[in-house]
């Protein structure tokens, strides 16, 4: 018997949550936005004991996990549909919903000059990669830029879809497309557009608006609400700015 | 139940790939299968294990793999171009060269337990009656081995009808082109059309049962005894 307390004392003393105070805050985040979210929560552990965990998938995957009883307090959409259907349907607070970030598309090339832009004017590619239209916000977003730009009927047959924005960057990575759509944030370097990339200007598609909620499920969890108050900050802003985003003033 | 035009062309692509898929796996890991069951060398087992490699590895592994293998900066992309077929990803040409390569140990695996079981006697008995190496492998050491050749075919066709990680790493998700059932699956799940899911995963479904009660009907013992774990 005296060797299982002992046990039991040991495992107590190795899991610190076991018997602090602090409360835990589970975030769902989309994929695009995990980088700059371990940012913030980094900052955020300097301030608050609260431990922050975070999971990332892509925002259609989080969707339907939530909607079958996953265990998060927070979401991070990388759109705004899925959190007004998480409010329509009761799942999530409409009070608590904001736009944390502004996606920025970005045409990249990985190859050799002309820049990107050029590149996509004269045709001078194979392969144009876009993130789907159909599932993610960065690929409706190109869909638009393109027919903005009046290149949509001359991309039409070039164009490879990744399923996300992820894979997109990858096809463009390893060349095998020689441009894409990708995310400012993607390939955004300590704040600085690195000079094979072309910010596509706000004005060419519809804001990607990337919305917070938190779930019903954790409406009387103070350090959820702690937890997004702190996402509006100016110091969160800070950060989600040098990642490539652009926040709502 | 309805389908799309787009899953219906999905559904074509995916039955033309397979077939051609099964009929090349056929043609290459017949003689593999062959020699792995008679040969003596020591890389016997270096070659099983490469050809058995997809059955352990995450299909996000190969394709990756294969996403900068047959990119241009890769080994067998700059191949390609020299020899001026382009680069393979984003093409039903890549679709089938990776497919090839995902479902072999599918196929190499039953040929070879069903000629292993031939053992030496009939070849030695086909050899005194002056039986020439192609005729005893023909007439003796195919037709004995039909149960595995018909089992590493179904094998090779529901599991490329089934392939889905690899395919989602290297085709761009080009309709026609390579956009397979299981890819068209996906976005319809993604895109939260849980409708249009499900009625291409209920015909996947009742495939995939039908094809295999077929090859459990011919040969009841045909999967156990080729040892492979369809998955």
């Amino acid at each position: 018997m005296k060797w299982r307390s002992a046990c039991l004392l040991a495992l107590l003393l190795a899991f610190p949550a076991a018997r602090a105070a602090a409360d835990q805050v589970s975030v769902a985040v989309a994929s695009n936005f995990t980088a700059p979210l371990q940012a913030i929560v980094a900052l955020y552990a300097e301030r608050s004991d609260d431990s922050i965990r975070v999971s990332s998938a892509s925002s259609g995957k989080l969707f339907a996990q939530i909607q079958h009883g996953a265990p998060f307090d927070v979401f991070l959409s990388a759109d705004s549909e899925k959190p007004d259907a998480l409010i329509a349907s009761g799942e999530a607070l409409a009070e608590s919903r904001f736009t944390y970030a502004l996606g920025r598309l970005a045409l990249w090339s990985s190859q050799a000059p002309p820049g990107a832009q050029q590149r996509l004017e004269s045709g001078d590619f194979r392969h144009l990669a876009i993130a789907n239209p159909r599932l993610a916000p960065y690929g409706r977003a190109a869909k638009e830029a393109l027919e903005h730009m009046g290149q949509l009927d001359a991309a039409e047959g070039k164009l490879v879809t990744g399923e996300n924005i992820a894979q997109t960057w990858q096809f463009v990575a390893t060349g095998n497309a020689e441009l894409g759509f990708v995310a400012l944030s993607q390939v955004i370097d300590g704040g600085e557009v690195p000079p094979d990339a072309w910010v596509v200007p706000r004005e060419f598609h519809a804001p990607i608006r990337q919305d917070a909620v938190l779930l019903a499920s954790a409406a009387d969890k103070p350090a959820a609400r702690a937890l997004l108050e702190f996402l509006r900050s100016p110091e969160a802003a800070a950060i989600i700015r040098a990642f490539g985003y652009d926040v709502e003033s | 139940m309805q389908f799309t035009p787009d899953d219906l062309t999905a559904i074509r692509l995916s039955l033309t790939l397979a077939a051609l898929v099964t009929a090349l796996l056929l043609l290459i890991g017949t003689p593999i299968a062959w020699w792995l069951a008679t040969t003596r060398s020591r890389l016997r087992n270096v070659i099983s294990a490469v050809v058995a490699l997809p059955i352990v590895l995450p299909p996000s592994v190969l394709g990756f793999y294969l996403l900068i293998g047959m990119g241009p900066e890769g080994p067998v992309g700059k191949l390609t171009e020299a020899l001026g077929i382009g680069t393979l990803p984003f093409t039903f040409g890549g679709l089938v060269v990776a497919s090839v390569i995902y479902s072999l140990p599918f196929v190499v695996q039953p040929i070879q337990n069903a000629m292993e079981a031939l053992g030496r006697r009939p070849l030695e008995v086909a050899a005194t009656l002056r039986a020439g190496p192609w005729d005893r492998f023909l007439n003796v050491v195919l037709p004995q081995s039909r149960p595995g050749l018909l089992t590493a075919a179904v094998l090779g066709f529901a599991h490329t009808i089934g392939e889905f990680g690899v395919v989602l790493m290297i085709g761009g998700n080009i309709p026609g082109e390579t956009r397979v059932v299981s890819v068209q699956i996906y976005d319809h799940v993604e895109a939260l059309s849980y409708g249009n899911a499900h009625a291409l995963s209920l015909a996947m479904l009742v495939f995939s049962f039908l094809v295999l009660l077929l090859m459990y009907t011919l040969h009841p013992r045909a999967v156990f005894s080729a040892g492979v774990h369809p998955r």
